[in-house]
């Protein structure tokens, strides 16, 4: 019996036709190698050496698996590295941005009293001063900090409810009736609406109701509902779409009214997705300049009421003053203070995306993936 | 537990139901209102200038001549961005969802949710300062290399504030919308699916070709049109980034101009007749949106069949 087995020198069959495991290490050094010698020809720069190594890297392994393994194999590793060469190239813009809002924003944002301070009294006299004696920058954001939360909060609060509620009735009492058919096209058509649309369509409808020339902070928050509400309904609806219908089935058949299955079965499984869906629609009204520009006006004061006089907001802040510097014959000031108030807007949006996340991840069902 | 306990619950549980289909219906018919309300002030405010003799319009050619090349303008960068973010976003919803390891996967997600954090107004900022001036040498090679190409004709813009540079930027913009509704798709992809294509010696492409992107495909579709009403929509990137001008075939010299933005620089001084152009410009591109939405219904439906949980 000894005999007929075969000795246990060769490579085992199941690895047998594969490339070790130390391959891919070989070849991305070789690739780094080879593009820091191509480079070294042309001007080296670190962007051009790592999209040239990239490019060695993915044809050296794709060659070489391809000769030793075959060409399934091969088109696995080539889809491999187009994939992840897809999630690098978007980091790039990311960092680029950030990089760029880091090194133009702090010297804003680390100035005293910049985020104490409103714009009121600020005048061109003052910047021209800071250049031209060196006094430091006068002026600050809290003005449109208070009216960046007070616009998002009121819209959140306007359309995450219409928004939910509306999704809930498309998925669970829709039916495909023509009613929710219709409702279902037409908020189609709203994501669509440019926001500078939205933006006139709130104005007329104050000036029709209130009087002609209302613009508050209430009827931004209206103009950005509109762009926001259709966000949230179509997130919602997705994954709310995605709930398996057995979940459903088994609470039904313990008797479990509808809406509490809604409520108590059906949302809670789809929470994260719905939370994720609701922080991209935040995320992108707070930083729309457009529909605040019609709306709400542009303040230099601070004001915390919604619902009357002008209200300015940090993107029209940092619109106004790259456009139009409080300066004109020196700039630089007022592009120090957009850039911190980029700043600013970024930080608040990263950590009300953080928040969400947190919110999600606590109300996650526990599954399988 | 008494009988009339019993009866009073249920009473309870059926007004519970009644007041809150009621109130889903609420919601859903308060959103047909408010669209019907933009429609109808877009047209009314539109029907001056669709009306008006054509040498009052600016131009002096009537409206219909004033419109066309600012529409070219604006589904060529549309166009640009969504060629460019499509497979981007695409290949890093794939990456995130079933390449990166699992333990990396959702500070991946988190990464990619920051570019859609990013305000429309910085994006412009980026990319009238730094983008435009470090890309107008690539467009220098184009010019000089590819200039046969109509689309490359030189000479190449100095600035770099090309419509070419507004699409990349309106790709970036648009590229984390796609990306993050792709990876919940993505996400959703029956584990037995994956796992009897695997079982059959797929490879792990051969399973994304298989199982992913078949389920994933309705998704897909839903958020590229997504992106694309952003792209088509967005109004402060392309007014800060581009330089615009007349329609021009060459994406690299400036030239063209996108509806959004037309409206966002020309609305604030308008007055009389040109504030009824303006908005009649806005009420095309919405026509334009209706379409493209109403075309991506009928691919979503003709795929119903694979969208979750029917």
């Amino acid at each position: 019996m000894t005999a007929t087995l075969t000795p246990v020198k060769k490579r085992s069959a199941l690895t047998k036709g594969q490339l070790p495991k130390w391959a891919p290490y070989l070849v991305l050094g070789i690739a780094l190698i080879l593009g820091a010698a191509v480079l070294a020809l042309i001007g080296f720069n670190a962007l051009g050496w790592g999209i040239v190594s990239a490019v060695f890297f993915a044809v050296g392994l794709v060659g070489w698996s391809a000769a030793v393994e075959g060409s399934r194999r091969a088109k696995d590793k080539l889809a491999t590295c187009l994939v992840v060469g897809a999630f690098l190239i978007a980091l790039l813009p990311l960092f680029s941005v950030i990089w760029t809002v880091l090194v133009n924003g702090l010297p804003g944002l680390t100035d005293p009293g910049f985020l104490s301070t409103s714009m009121n009294g600020v005048t061109g006299a003052y910047d021209n001063k800071s250049v031209e004696q060196g006094a430091p920058v006068v002026g600050g954001i809290f003005h449109a900090l208070i009216g960046t939360l007070l616009i998002t909060v009121l819209a959140t609060v306007i359309s995450v409810p219409v928004g939910l509620l509306t999704a809930v009735y498309l998925v669970e009492y829709g039916n495909d009736r023509p009613l929710a058919r219709a409702i279902t096209f037409f908020v189609d058509v709203m994501t669509g609406i440019p926001s500078i649309v939205a933006g006139l369509f709130a104005a007329a409808f104050f000036f029709a109701i209130v009087g002609p020339g209302t613009k508050t902070g209430a009827v931004a928050a209206v103009a950005l509902s509109v762009l926001m509400i259709p966000v949230v309904v179509r997130s919602s609806e997705e994954m709310l779409k995605i709930v398996p219908n057995e979940l459903r089935e088994a609470a039904y058949a313990l008797g479990v009214r509808k809406w509490r299955t809604i409520l108590k079965v059906v949302i809670p499984t789809a929470i994260s997705g719905i939370a994720s869906g609701i922080t991209l629609a935040i995320a992108r009204v707070i930083g729309e300049t457009a529909p605040i520009l019609v709306t709400a006006g542009f303040a230099t004061s601070i004001n915390y009421n919604v619902f009357s006089g002008w209200m300015a907001s940090l993107p029209t802040f940092i619109y106004t003053q790259i456009l139009n510097p409080t300066s004109p014959s020196n700039p630089d000031p007022s592009s120090q203070r957009a850039w911190g108030a980029a700043l600013v807007l970024i930080i608040l949006v990263m950590l009300l995306n953080l928040g969400a996340r947190l919110i999600a991840r606590m109300f996650a069902p526990k599954a399988g993936r | 537990m008494t009988t009339t306990s019993l009866t009073t619950s249920r009473g309870a549980g059926r007004a519970g139901d009644k007041v809150f289909s009621a109130a889903t219906l609420a919601a859903g018919c308060l959103i047909l209102a408010v669209l019907f309300g933009v429609a109808l002030f877009l047209v009314i405010q539109a029907l001056p200038a669709l009306v008006a003799s054509p040498d009052k319009i600016q131009g002096g050619e009537g409206f219909f001549a004033y419109i066309w090349p600012i529409v070219i303008g604006t589904l060529i960068a549309a166009a640009i961005a969504l060629v460019i973010a499509t497979p981007v976003a695409i290949g890093v919803a794939l990456f995130i969802s079933h390449f990166a390891p699992r333990k990396l996967a959702s500070g991946l997600g988190y990464v990619i949710d920051l570019l859609a954090a990013i305000p429309s107004v910085v994006y412009g900022a980026w990319g009238a300062a730094f983008l435009a001036k470090e890309i107008s040498p690539a467009y220098n090679w184009l010019a000089s290399n590819l200039g046969w190409l109509p689309i490359f004709q030189g000479p190449a813009s100095a600035t770099g504030k090309t419509i070419l540079t507004a699409g990349i930027v309106l790709s970036v913009m648009i590229l984390p919308i796609i990306t993050s509704l792709t990876r919940e798709i993505f996400l959703q992809t029956p584990k037995l699916h994956e796992e009897a294509a695997l079982a059959l010696g797929a490879t792990r492409w051969e399973m994304i070709k298989m199982a992913v992107l078949p389920f994933g495909r309705p998704g897909i579709v839903s958020a590229v049109m997504l992106g694309l009403g952003r792209a088509l929509g967005e109004t402060m990137a392309v007014a800060l980034v581009l330089s615009s001008g007349a329609l021009t075939a060459s994406l690299i010299q400036s030239g063209n101009q996108t509806i959004a933005a037309e409206i966002a620089l020309n609305f604030p001084e308008a007055g009389g007749l040109k504030v009824n152009t303006l908005i009649a410009a806005g009420l095309v591109l919405f026509v334009i949106t209706l379409g493209v939405n109403m075309i991506a219904r009928w691919v979503i439906t003709r795929h119903k069949e694979f969208s979750g949980a029917n």
